[in-house]
């Protein structure tokens, strides 16, 4: 996928202009219950500049009260702008992945004929076909057949990728291309209803419900008005038994300062751009609340082979029985497994290369292969003279050579042994039913993977290592790629059981997978993501899928998770250590002239009551779309553990909080005072 | 004035050094472990079997507050009956009346909410049978409610998951039996050697050096001044409470009833880390409240020491300090402690008159009421800072990119619903009590002049301490204020009530519900509640919460009145 | 209903408890560690009783040590402060003219010397007490109403001065003029 690079297109701003004009509609402003109040003052403040003008006496000048309410409107379209940028990004994200997709010409069968029509015509349950160059028209699943396929317009990975039916890689996803062989694919999804679009509409706002979080926030946020609402008309009578006299665009202002705006208009756009965040990381949210509940994540749960190993295992080491002919060993090792298209022996060929062995291949000429098969559990070749390689797993060649009445020699078995501990597959290889030596095939650990495991063990996430491999393999595996647990030997009910346990005990699961037998699993997880080739079925099931198809998304969405919920916080703590400031810039403006004794107060020591008063609106207006590039982009998350972030937070979002309003107060008043 | 002042630190110093080991004996006391107490239980085992009362009867927390509040339903009527027969019933040796119905429908809430905002007097408003059975009673068992409440909250608190809070009785009935009642004993026993009179005699008559009439009231003044100072009342026998004479006749008592005021209120928090074995989480909480009840005594010590600015423009010598309202024998600086414990924790009591502290002691005395949870009173004083604690922990917990957790449980919407609505009710009543009376005063200026006793910002000042007092349930006044009137009985009586029962309500909810949640064990990425960081997190929100609700009012009262000094 | 009858139950049963284990202990403790049997202690002059102990009078012969202002006027069975405001303008006149007529009384007097108790109202309304130095200042006027030397008064004064262990040095009023009637009456 084409990454956006720049913050903002100029389209796209024209776009939020709009917008935010269009959500000064009050129905859409009363679901944020903060900026409503402040519409409403907003409106209070326009009544008062027109009876002002229309002579309306003790308020103060009608400029001035028209500067107020300009200035509240405009803190209110700051808002709703923040808002509209929020939608407009995760839009062009989504609508990039969508294009893709969109009018392609799709071949459909129906009662076994071909038949051409738009992609935008295919409902679900439609069977088509696709073949070499074609583009795939829509999410499906194939039902016939093998192809590789382009994905680079999803991923934006350019190695092509094998879909076939049956087993677990059956998915194809629209806008990606054939590129060989020929598929049949039913569609899985009707028009307008993809993961895509679902989160298309959750960015959109039309279907975007809050979080339980969110709403616990909006709670304490509305609570906070509550009280300056109290605060504010309570003051009121106050001051007159006092003898003061307050102007209602003071008080109106004081109230606006007070009530947490600057949390108020970014927190729709917090949530907006945290599913906007994962969807960058190639990742399609079906719920904001995933997200959320990704940072919460206790216990990860990963496939050993391809997320914590490089796929498959390489060969590292040839041991000879007789150090004497280990020449002649590497030999037929090669040539055992020259025609073995498995991982493990092309690796085997490749590592007897790297040490300068070329097989004889005329020895091949006239060959018979023996295949690997369940029973033998080991495969060879058997060449032209009846000489009979075979490798296979220890115990397989042991049981040939001891019902062919030979001894297994126990320095093979010694060898085995040792390269099990290491954390390594032993590979018998035996001619004529005599042990040559065994070959050591060895798990290879990604590079830096042990790195994000400290990461997050540092962000209190548990890793569990989920592995086909017998205990002592995964203890060594485990250890050396620094997980804190595994599953050995484990079955897709090993993984249920694991998740159910750990739920169990209050922990919250995320889990990746792709099969059709993963789907419960991924079902029960907490936070379960599909890959994008996996299955319909696993699909379903998750609340995320993940485009990439990489196992090692997981820690990023972890990440995301965190990183949306340090901005909501963050950016309440900011908002409300504002207030100090703001407290000491209006009161005094509001009862100095009444009782010059409070001038003490002042100390900021600005100008005149008027523009101490215009000064922190300007600046409460001002400081929103100051934020907009951090709610967008997230507050950095480090593990560095709770108490260490919250230092940190405390500090720069608290008590940088407190003083950057006085800072921004004090600038803006002296400009205003040199205006005037 | 050194001797003061070490006076001062040594209160201050025995009162937690004191603290400590009582915690420790109350979280046995609740946990119900053995104790040196144990002889007692005969006394108990009476009342559950002439109450039938089954003790390992299990409650939930509505359970749990319902029968909290029946019990407190009979005890307003128990209160109204008693007062307004007094002048019928024995122990009466001065014949006093009747109350009124008004005056004893607000006496017995004022007592009923242990506060004691007393609109009447002492020596001629009661008899010694209703001192006894009404006041000294309610101070025993409104205290002990208070004090169960904290016991279920406890009970919550440490269990993984549960439903049961504890019972209510047999928390009720022990902390009369285990805890008020031989501290009560200890302290009546040492403020009797220091010339508390108890006894049942009337009003003693007699003729003066210089020829005047004087009469001078005694009874069972000991046994109000002990409960009212420990159970954090604060309701005196006469009507200067403890700057009473009688009430209070020396440097020593002053001392006594000093540390009884802060004892429970302090011991309660380490009975916190004993009860749910977190030693560092109690100890961060205490060092929290510490902190700002220092900072206030030492500016209040140093404000009243100082004396009055408009005195010293005089020109006369203000050796003592600020002396009006105030008494010899305990001094300026006394003074100024007594008035800061006895508003941190909700007390109420008073050794010297707070309508005269000079503005800044007035202020604070004011902000210690409306942040009511520096120690607060027994029990519920932890309670309204559990409330702080709910909505710190949602912001930190954000902080740190995590669903907000304590104590291994969740806190979600339902929670923080209850929390805000606590928190929000405190400045609510405060301010718009305060409001409608200045509207009031403001519209009448007669009315103004008939309820306050001074003028300009010191009004505005007695009103607001009013209505503070009665949402803090804290029943000290600035008593320049004509309170005994239709408006004032009828406003403090509402705000009395619902910032009582309120609170108690959300709390124990609040600890139910989330007590029945699933308990998730501790990770790295889990905000630890016990860190400095943490207290610190609480202090902040606290400060601002009171700070912005009650700044503007404030500016308008004792600051302004502070600055035109 | 349940709860009803336990809660009524439950308060007469408390009200037994406290007053056995509770009021009649406190009661009995006083009458056995006190002289006056946990009552106020009189204090007697000619075989009369004058006072009592705790509770201040108010004197205002010329001949007799002066105690504080009073908002009530010491009367016993109604305490209370005058509840003044520090800057209440009206306040602040009486506390002038309080001290205006304390110097009018104590001619020697600088302003500067006007102890600041003098002056104002205590808190209960009947303190018994003055400190050692507004005793002091009073001696001249006394010995001149009484016509006796400044330093036998002032020997009086040192010999009722009450010092706790921790706390501050007071004068019990009531006790002084006593000792001096009685002293300088032989």
């Amino acid at each position: 996928m084409k990454k956006e690079n720049h913050f903002i297109t100029p389209d796209q701003l024209k776009f939020c202009l709009k917008e935010s004009l269009v959500k000064l509609n009050p129905k859409t402003m009363a679901r944020n219950p903060i900026m409503f109040t402040v519409l409403i003052s907003t409106s209070i403040m326009f009544i008062i500049s027109i009876l002002v003008l229309f002579g309306y006496k003790n308020q103060g000048s009608f400029v001035y009260n028209f500067l107020v309410f300009s200035i509240l409107l405009i803190t209110i379209l700051f808002a709703n702008f923040a808002e509209a940028i929020a939608e407009a990004r995760g839009k062009a994200q989504a609508e990039s992945l969508r294009k893709t997709r969109e009018e392609t010409p799709a071949k459909k069968i129906v009662d076994g004929k071909i038949i051409n029509i738009s992609s935008s015509l295919l409902k679900k349950g439609d069977i088509f076909e696709c073949s070499i160059g074609d583009i795939i028209p829509s999410d499906g699943e194939i039902v016939e057949g093998i192809a590789s396929i382009d994905e680079s317009a999803i991923t934006g990975e350019s190695a092509p990728v094998i879909r076939e039916a049956g087993g677990d890689k059956t998915s194809v996803t629209g806008g990606t291309k054939v590129l060989s062989d020929h598929i049949i694919v039913r569609v899985t999804a009707q028009p307008g209803e993809s993961f895509l679009d679902k989160m298309i509409a959750l960015v959109e706002g039309a279907s975007r419900q809050k979080s339980p979080n969110e709403i616990a926030l909006t709670i304490l946020l509305s609570g906070f008005t509550l009280v300056f609402v109290i605060v504010c008309v309570t003051l009121k009578p106050f001051a007159d038994y006092t003898g003061t006299t307050i102007t209602i665009a003071s008080l109106v202002s004081l109230f606006v300062c007070l009530i947490p705006t600057t949390i108020g208009g970014l927190l729709s756009a917090i949530g907006i751009a945290g599913m906007d965040r994962a969807l960058r990381a190639n990742v399609i949210t079906k719920s904001g609340k995933a997200v959320e509940t990704a940072g919460d994540i206790d216990t990860l749960l990963l496939d050993k082979t391809g997320t914590i190993t490089i796929g498959n295992r390489k060969a590292t080491n040839f041991y000879a029985i007789n150090s004497n002919n280990l020449n002649e060993f590497i030999d037929a090792c090669i040539l055992a497994s020259i025609s073995d298209q498995t991982p493990e022996g092309k690796s085997i060929v490749e590592l007897g290369r790297n040490q300068g062995f070329i097989a004889d291949q005329s020895a091949l000429i006239g060959c018979k292969w023996i295949e690997f098969s369940a029973q033998t559990k080991c495969s060879g070749v058997e060449l032209r003279n009846g000489v009979t390689i075979v490798k296979g797993a220890m115990e397989a060649i042991c049981q040939i050579i001891e019902s062919n009445n030979k001894v297994f020699p126990n320095y093979a078995r010694e060898i085995s042994h040792k390269i099990a501990e290491n954390g390594g597959t032993p590979l018998v290889l035996a001619m004529d039913n005599d042990v040559m030596g065994v070959i050591e095939l060895q798990d290879i650990i990604k590079p830096g993977i042990q790195d994000r495991f400290e990461r997050l063990r540092k962000m209190g996430v548990k890793t569990v290592m989920v592995t086909g491999d017998n205990a002592l393999t995964a203890q060594y595996i485990a250890n050396k790629a620094g997980v804190d647990d595994f599953i050995a030997e484990a079955k897709p009910e090993d993984k249920m059981e694991y998740i159910r346990n750990e739920q169990s005990n209050g922990k919250l699961v995320a889990m990746m997978g792709d099969g059709t037998n993963d789907a419960p699993a991924l079902a029960q997880a907490d936070v379960g993501v599909a890959m994008n080739s996996g299955t319909q079925a696993a699909k379903e099931a998750g609340n995320m899928v993940d485009l990439d198809n990489d196992p090692t998304k997981l820690i990023e969405i972890v990440e995301i998770g965190k990183q949306l919920l340090m901005t909501r916080g963050t950016l309440t703590t900011f908002s409300i250590a504002n207030d100090v400031a703001k407290y000491f810039a209006i009161v005094p403006a509001l009862f100095m002239s009444s009782i010059p004794a409070l001038k003490a107060l002042n100390v900021m020591n600005l100008s005149s009551p008027e523009s101490a008063i215009l000064s922190a609106v300007i600046f409460n207006a001002l400081i929103i779309p100051a934020l907009i590039p951090l709610a967008l982009k997230g507050v950095q998350y480090k593990p560095i553990g709770a108490s260490a972030i919250l230092r940190r937070n405390l500090f720069i979002y608290g008590l940088g909080g407190a003083i950057v309003p006085f800072i921004g107060i004090k600038l803006i008043d002296m400009a205003i005072a040199t205006i005037l | 004035m050194k001797t003061e002042i070490i006076g001062l630190l040594l209160q201050i110093g025995l009162t937690i050094m004191l603290s400590y080991p009582l915690g420790y004996y109350i979280s046995k006391v609740y946990k119900g472990e053995k104790t040196f107490l144990d002889f007692l239980s005969p006394i108990e085992n009476m009342f559950y079997r002439i109450c039938r009362i089954d003790p390992k009867e299990k409650m939930n927390w509505k359970i749990f507050l319902i029968t909290l509040l029946t019990v407190n339903f009979v005890w307003f009527f128990w209160g109204i009956i008693l007062l307004v027969a007094q002048g019928v019933l024995p122990l009466n040796p001065d014949g006093n009346p009747s109350q009124s119905i008004s005056q004893a429908f607000n006496t017995s809430i004022s007592f009923m909410v242990n506060c004691n905002l007393q609109h009447y007097s002492g020596e001629s408003g009661l008899t010694y049978f209703t001192q006894l059975f009404v006041i000294m009673l309610f101070q025993f068992i409104t205290a002990a409610t208070g004090m169960s409440a904290f016991a279920a909250m406890l009970k919550g608190m440490s269990a993984k998951t549960t439903h049961n809070l504890g019972n209510f009785w047999v928390y009720l009935i022990k902390s009369v039996t285990r805890i008020l009642l031989p501290l009560s004993l200890i302290v009546g026993f040492l403020i009797i050697i220091g010339g508390v009179p108890m006894s049942f005699e009337g009003k003693q008559t007699l003729t003066t050096l210089e020829g005047q009439e004087q009469t001078i009231s005694q009874g069972p003044v000991a046994a109000v001044v002990a409960i009212k100072q420990l159970g954090t009342n604060g309701g005196g026998f006469y009507g200067a409470n403890s700057a009473h004479p009688l009430e209070n006749p020396s440097y020593f008592t002053n001392m006594i009833e000093g540390i009884a005021i802060m004892l429970l209120p302090m011991a309660f928090i380490w009975t916190l880390g004993f009860y749910i074995k977190k030693h560092r989480f109690a100890l961060g909480i205490f060092l929290v409240m510490l902190l700002p009840y220092l900072s206030s005594v030492s500016i209040a010590v140093g404000q009243e020491m100082r004396g009055n600015p408009k005195i010293e423009e005089m020109g006369i010598s203000q050796h003592s300090g600020s002396m009006e309202g105030k008494e010899i024998r305990i001094g300026a600086g006394a003074t100024a402690l007594w008035a800061m414990s006895t508003t941190v924790t909700s007390n109420g009591s008073v050794n010297g008159m707070h309508d005269s502290l000079t503005p800044l002691s007035g202020m604070l005395a004011i902000l210690n009421m409306q942040v009511n949870c520096w120690f607060g009173g027994v029990g519920v004083g932890f309670m309204n800072y559990y409330i702080f604690i709910i909505i710190a922990v949602f912001l930190s917990g954000l902080m740190v990119g995590r669903t907000p957790e304590f104590l291994g449980k969740k806190i979600e919407a339902k929670e923080m619903k209850i929390a805000i609505i606590i928190t929000l009710l405190h400045p609510f009543l405060i301010l718009c009590g305060t409001a409608i009376a200045s509207y009031l005063a403001v519209s009448d200026p007669q009315l103004a002049s008939a309820w306050l006793a001074n003028p300009s910002f010191h009004g505005l000042s007695e009103m607001f301490y009013e209505f503070t007092s009665s949402s803090a349930n804290n029943g000290s006044g600035f008593e320049g204020l004509g309170d005994n009137t239709n408006f004032w009985n009828i406003s403090t009586g509402i705000v009395l009530i619902i910032s009582r029962y309120l609170p108690i309500i959300g709390q124990i909810a609040i600890v139910g519900l989330l007590a029945s949640k699933k308990y998730i064990p501790e990770s790295a990425g889990t905000l630890k509640t016990d860190t400095s960081t943490f207290a610190l997190m609480t202090f902040v929100v606290i400060i601002i919460i009171a700070a912005l609700a009650f700044f503007p009012a404030l500016t308008l009262g004792p600051i302004a009145e502070y600055l035109n000094l | 209903m349940k709860n009803l009858i336990i809660s009524i139950k439950i308060t007469i049963l408390f009200c037994i408890t406290l007053l056995l284990a509770y009021v009649l202990v406190l009661w009995l403790f006083a009458g056995l560690s006190t002289p006056n049997f946990g009552k106020v202690n009189t204090i007697k002059a000619n075989n009369k009783i004058v006072g009592v102990e705790n509770i201040g009078q108010n004197f205002s012969s010329e001949k007799y040590f002066w105690s504080r202002p009073s908002a009530v006027n010491y009367n016993g069975s109604g305490s209370g402060g005058s509840n003044k405001g520090v800057t209440n303008p009206n306040y602040l006149r009486d506390v002038s003219s309080r001290i205006d007529s304390f110097l009018i009384h104590h001619p020697y007097l600088k302003k500067s010397e006007v102890p600041s108790e003098m002056v104002t109202a205590s808190g209960s309304g009947l303190d018994p007490h003055i400190t050692i130095e507004s005793a002091y200042l009073q001696v001249i006027r006394v010995a001149k109403a009484r016509k006796v030397k400044p330093d036998e008064i002032k020997n009086i004064i040192d010999s009722v001065i009450e010092t706790p262990i921790i706390g501050i040095s007071v004068i019990n009023v009531l006790k002084l003029n006593i000792a001096m009637d009685s002293k300088l009456n032989k």
